[in-house]
């Protein structure tokens, strides 16, 4: 049931965020937007297990990515973010989830839209999308608090070059300057200029903290999406569990 | 701007310590909410975490559906909150 992965490579992404490559020997592969859970057990036997996405498309290589973000206070990702080196082993159980997946048999447009490192999963999507060259045309808004938060900014940059990837930033907090929206919130006006429109029946993936997913899949569903049509992920600080 | 409190998750975040129970995914399962009738997919519960396990809540009524308790080597799982879960087996060997 639980796994064991060998970190093989770290890559810094933000100030407070790293992405850790783990290569896991009996992986039985995943589907984009799919999570695990990290299982990390103290010398006395303590042991604390969080929820963390998967950032790297489908592969055959076992090669499982995780992009952890630094929370304050928090119990394991100070650990991951900061401690963890290569050579290290991880426990891991999953892949987890099959009901907020991009699969690569979908062809109709997709919307994705990201609060924060809730990038990481529709990043899963992005990557299986162009490794299956498929005919599926996605979107991504991607709400952060400010540039230097991006987390894959310069692959996504090279995607909507060479990819056709629809990429629209919304700030939260710090615009570059010269920036054509003051920042703030996603509303109504972003939604309407900056995704799939509802008759074109995208599916979408909105993926974040709480607050940040019932605000967005609110906006899409009042823009005309069907809730069906509306996937959500959302993530947060949780209490300890064993 | 309301000053909500969001204090839950969704029922992805349940579905790793419900792996160890159910041989197939919950997350794409629909359950039926036993209170208001509401079928969705157990993805979209409201998670609760903040206590001794964990509680997932009908997204549209609130009552529970599900409560899940571990302790030592003994789960205790209570479904009464759902009528039914219909689960996809096209994925079982």
């Amino acid at each position: 049931m639980w796994h064991v992965g060998k970190v093989t490579a770290l890559h810094k992404e933000t100030a407070t965020a790293r992405t850790i490559i783990l290569e896991v020997a009996d992986w039985p592969g995943h589907v984009a937007g799919q999570h695990v859970d990290v299982r990390l057990t103290a010398a006395d036997g303590y042991s604390a297990v969080r929820s963390y996405s998967i950032a790297s498309g489908p592969n055959s290589e076992g090669r499982v990515e995780l992009t952890v973000e630094l929370l304050p206070n928090g119990e394991v990702s100070p650990y991951l973010s900061q401690e963890l080196t290569v050579g290290d082993r991880l426990e891991l159980r999953g892949p987890i989830g099959g009901w907020f997946v991009w699969r690569t048999h979908q062809t109709e447009p997709i919307q994705l839209v990201a609060g924060g490192s809730g990038i990481v999963p529709l990043m899963s999507m992005i990557r299986s999308g162009t490794s299956a060259r498929s005919a599926a045309s996605f979107r991504l808004l991607y709400s952060v608090r400010e540039p230097a938060a991006v987390f894959y900014s310069d692959e996504l940059q090279e995607l909507t070059i060479n990819e056709g990837l629809s990429l629209t930033y919304a700030y939260t907090r710090v615009a570059p300057k010269g920036w054509p929206r003051p920042p703030g919130r996603i509303d109504t006006t972003l939604i309407t200029d900056a995704t799939w429109p509802s008759n074109l029946r995208p599916t979408c993936y909105v993926c974040g903290p709480t607050s940040f997913v019932e605000i967005a899949a609110g906006l899409l569903i009042a823009s005309g999406h069907s809730p069906e049509m509306v996937r959500t992920e959302r993530f947060g600080p949780t209490g300890d569990r064993k | 701007m309301s000053s909500h409190v969001y204090d839950y998750l969704d029922g992805n975040a349940a579905a790793g310590e419900l792996s160890k129970i159910f041989a197939l995914d919950v997350t794409a399962a629909e359950g039926q909410c036993a209170h208001c009738g509401a079928s969705k997919h157990f993805a979209e519960a409201h998670l609760y975490m903040q206590c001794p396990g964990v509680v997932a809540r009908c997204a549209v009524c609130g009552q529970i559906l599900l409560r899940l308790v571990t302790i030592r080597d003994r789960a205790l799982l209570d479904l009464s909150g759902m009528t039914y879960l219909s689960l996809d087996t096209s994925q079982v060997e």
